[in-house]
């Protein structure tokens, strides 16, 4: 396992992306570029949890929606640059992960995820009631000046969401080969032979839960700058909790390259859907493709290579 | 003789039922102790609240000298209590050698070559030393318990708790499983064996406990506790 | 705290009705996710696809709660063929079901929300019935006629489920096949099959409940997340498998509910079952009548 193998490729593909984004290549594409990155975090975030440690969080998006508005605070009440925000998103909803996992993860799986969705409601009314946030109307925002010499200030973010995409399938790479993600993956098989074996179950899911929701979070983090106003509505949507999930599935759970695969595949192709039919069907194909691979290819498109490497030999 | 383990006054219940009541028992290092009783009395509950899966309701647990009845389960087996599982539960997505990385990892803190060595070596003792590199979920019912009980010592224990490690086996393999508990026990390990097999509990027991409705019901040598009353009345009457 | 007797007995009486109410959604749960052990976290979008199925059969001018009968059959037939499907999937192959079946299940909340969306809009819709918008006159306090007719399809159901469960040969083996599987083969009966039919049933109990569901009030796609909290805190509450516990657990959440919004308003209402939910996991996990 050799770590040039990955980083040299990483960086240098992180590298392409940030200079393209000097290109003068149509405005669009890092638009839509940024939501296939931002699907990329969020998946390497989901997968942390879910796949290393087989629990399942539902409430995605209360986490996004965390990082949201932490950055929309720090930016409306200290005029905090991009950084900050993304710094405070990550620290919010990661402060969160590790409440709801304190809270839940004694529990069976189940339990656990039910837990998550409760975290959406409870988030979603606190902001509703929120007016310095903007409440149910939500609030419109004036982008400040892009740095770093780009031209507009999506293609900033786009590059940021590239760096961040980096920074989270790195961190997802290393969790995965190291001694926590050994305990891991062993109190995902089995959490009772995992204590018996002197594993620290509870601490070790609380460490992935709260990794998980700071990624999730730090995700979340550049919408009110992209979008240029934010609402519960958007920041809490259904589909951030079925794409965070859908793409390591059908990816591959369990390994890091999983929700990269998946993130691109189906962030690609949700990019074209809504824009060639609708958003809602575009939800619904994501919706069906997870079913789909559940059924049918429960190792996602990793499992699928490795085993036609395996037959191949 | 010194006392690995001492369980006093220890109970259980579940919402309205109780478990286990009263229960007190000393185990010394290095002893073969048989624990009997019938289904239902109570005798995985007992292990439970030893290892740690469960917290007992009242009572002590002290394990060499040091109250644990309080401490989780990874934590008791960093001290050295190791069980098997009646039904194995082997860490489906890890090749065998792998499965035994985990212990060496988190109980000792050796992993690497050196970790790999011992496993390897290990599962010699086992007879599993040409299945090291299969995945552990293709394994079948003997190899499964023999692994258990490899994974189990991979944690150096110095007691080890043998939950019906031979349910379903075969004569031979019955025989097999027996011995590596006598070369274990050899090496200085205390061994409490749960078994439904009499034989193997007759065999290998210094000492054998008899559980009912939670109770211990009698204690003694295996043939006292078999020619008992008490125990016949209590596996015939359920 | 500055409330009325009055208003707290107007809050009981009416909590009473709507805790009917929530066993009648919860019975469906408590034989899938309680006797079954399947983590259906899709049974509150399944209720809310028999509200709509209802919305759509009751335009043809027929009862809602006819309607929710009619219904039952068909929705019997659906699960039997999801159980089918999740049990070919993943119970045969006993793979790590844990993450799989909540994904499987959430998938298909999840499709049905979205299709839900796509097929009605996100607004609400309702029902009319000669029962829905008059109330019976008890003195100083009006009970929702509506209330009175979820209240009695609960307590009817919940006598059928559970004579069914303890009277009949099959009942009594889908009660046991979830504690040991062996012993129901060694009887003769087909642990699958036995499971299907359970499930089936479960089912069918939804048509009926989404039924109720949609004569208490306006139904919304979205409606499947909050019912998921109160759903599984009635069934967890309870006691996995206890069907007349489920009718205990609904009346405790509709009480509890009902007096926490009239002392601090309808927002908090799903707060009540989510976080009563937790207190019972950390507290009495095994429920009130739990084996």
């Amino acid at each position: 396992m050799n770590p040039f193998k990955f980083w040299i490729p990483a960086c240098l593909l992180t590298l392409l992306l940030v200079l393209l984004a000097y290109s003068g290549i149509n405005e669009y594409l890092f638009f839509a570029g940024f939501v296939v990155l931002q699907g990329i975090v969020l998946a390497s975030a989901w997968n942390i949890l879910g796949g290393y440690a087989g629990y399942v969080n539902f409430g995605v998006p209360a986490f996004v929606a965390t990082g949201a508005y932490s950055a929309l605070v720090v930016f409306k009440a200290l005029g905090a640059p991009l950084l900050v925000q993304i710094l405070a998103g990550a620290l919010f909803a990661g402060l969160l992960g590790l409440g709801v996992g304190l809270l839940s993860l004694r529990l069976r799986g189940i339990f656990f995820s039910i837990a998550t969705v409760a975290v959406i409601f409870i988030l979603e009314t606190v902001v509703l009631n929120w007016r310095f946030v903007g409440g149910a109307t939500g609030l419109q925002l004036t982008k400040p000046e892009p740095s770093f010499g780009f031209e507009s200030y999506t293609r900033m973010l786009f590059a940021v969401m590239a760096l961040m995409s980096l920074v989270a399938v790195a961190i997802s790479r290393y969790l995965q080969y190291s001694h926590i993600g050994q305990g891991l993956r062993a109190l995902r098989d089995s959490e009772e032979a995992a204590e018996c074996s002197g594993v620290p179950t509870l601490r070790l899911k609380v460490i992935a839960c709260t990794i998980s929701g700071a990624l999730l979070g730090a995700g979340g983090a550049p919408m009110p700058m992209y979008l240029s106003f934010i609402e519960p509505a958007s920041s809490f949507n259904l589909s951030y909790a079925i794409s965070a999930l859908a793409m390591p599935i059908i990816g591959g759970i369990g390994h890091w390259a999983g929700p990269v695969i998946g993130g691109l595949l189906l962030g690609s192709l949700q990019q074209y859907v809504t824009v060639t039919i609708s958003s809602e069907l575009n939800v619904l194909v994501v919706g069906v493709l997870l079913v789909l691979f559940v059924v049918i290819a429960p190792d996602g498109i990793l499992g699928w290579i490795k085993s036609w490497k395996r037959s191949s030999k | 003789m010194e006392t690995i383990l001492e369980i006093s006054g220890v109970g259980k219940n579940f919402g309205g039922f109780t478990a286990l009541e009263g229960v007190d028992l000393k185990v010394a290092s290095g002893e073969r102790l048989g624990l009997i009783g019938p289904n239902g009395s109570g005798k995985t509950t007992l292990i439970n609240c030893i290892s740690g899966a469960l917290f007992n309701d009242g009572g002590s647990i002290r394990f060499n000298g040091s109250e644990v009845s309080r401490k989780p389960a990874h934590e008791r087996t960093r001290l050295g209590i190791a069980r098997s599982f009646q039904i194995p539960r082997p860490f489906r997505s890890m090749t065998v050698l792998e499965n035994l990385m985990v212990p060496f990892a988190y109980v000792c803190g050796i992993s690497g070559n050196k970790a790999r060595a011992e496993a390897r070596e290990i599962l010699g003792h086992m007879g599993l030393a040409d299945k090291a590199d299969v995945l552990s979920s293709q394994l079948s019912q003997v190899e499964l318990r023999k692994m258990e009980l490899a994974r189990a010592m991979a944690a150096r224990p110095k007691l080890l708790i043998s939950d019906e490690a031979m349910a379903g086996l075969a004569g031979a393999e019955v025989d097999e499983v027996i011995k590596i508990l006598f070369e274990l026990n050899a090496m200085g390990i205390t061994i409490i064996m749960i078994e439904h097999i009499m034989q193997a509990v007759m065999s290998f027991s210094q000492r054998v406990v008899c559980l009912d409705a939670g109770r211990i019901i009698c204690e003694g040598s295996p043939q006292e506790v078999v020619k008992n009353p008490h125990v016949q009345r209590a596996y015939l009457g359920h | 705290m500055f409330f009325s007797l009055d208003l707290l007995f107007e809050a009981v009486l009416f909590g009473l009705l709507l805790g009917g109410f929530y066993a009648a959604v919860s019975l469906g749960l408590s034989v899938s996710f309680g006797l079954l052990d399947i983590p259906h976290v899709a049974h509150p979008a399944l209720l809310i696809l028999g509200a709509y199925a209802t919305y759509m059969l009751a335009g043809t001018g027929i009862d809602p709660i006819l309607c929710g009968l009619l219904l039952t059959p068909v929705f019997f037939v659906l699960g039997v063929v999801l159980y089918r499907f999740y049990y070919e999937t993943f119970e045969k192959r006993g793979s790590d079901a844990g993450v799989r079946g909540l994904a499987f299940f959430f998938g298909l909340a999840f499709i049905i929300e979205v299709g839900l969306i796509i097929a009605f809009g996100a607004d609400q819709r309702g029902v009319e019935a000669p029962y829905i918008g008059s109330s019976y006159e008890l003195g100083d306090y009006r009970i929702p006629y509506r209330m009175l007719a979820a209240f009695g399809v609960a307590i009817l159901v919940t006598i059928a489920l559970s004579t069914y469960f303890s009277k009949t040969f099959t009942g009594r083996a889908i009660k046991a096949v979830g504690q040991d599987e062996g012993a129901l083969r060694l009887m003769g009966a087909n642990p699958v099959r036995i499971k299907q039919l359970a499930f089936g049933i479960a089912t069918a109990v939804n048509a009926l409940a989404g039924a109720v569901l949609i004569v208490i009030g306006p139904v919304e796609p979205s409606m499947d997340r909050l019912y998921i909290g109160r759903t599984f805190c009635v069934v967890v509450l309870a006691g996995l498998g206890s069907m007349s516990g489920t009718l205990v657990a609904g009346l405790i959440l509709g009480i509890a509910e009902s007096v926490v919004m009239m002392m601090l308003g309808a927002s908090w209402a799903p707060a009540v079952s989510f976080g009563l939910l937790l207190v019972v996991l950390g507290l009495r996990p095994q429920g009130l009548f739990g084996r």
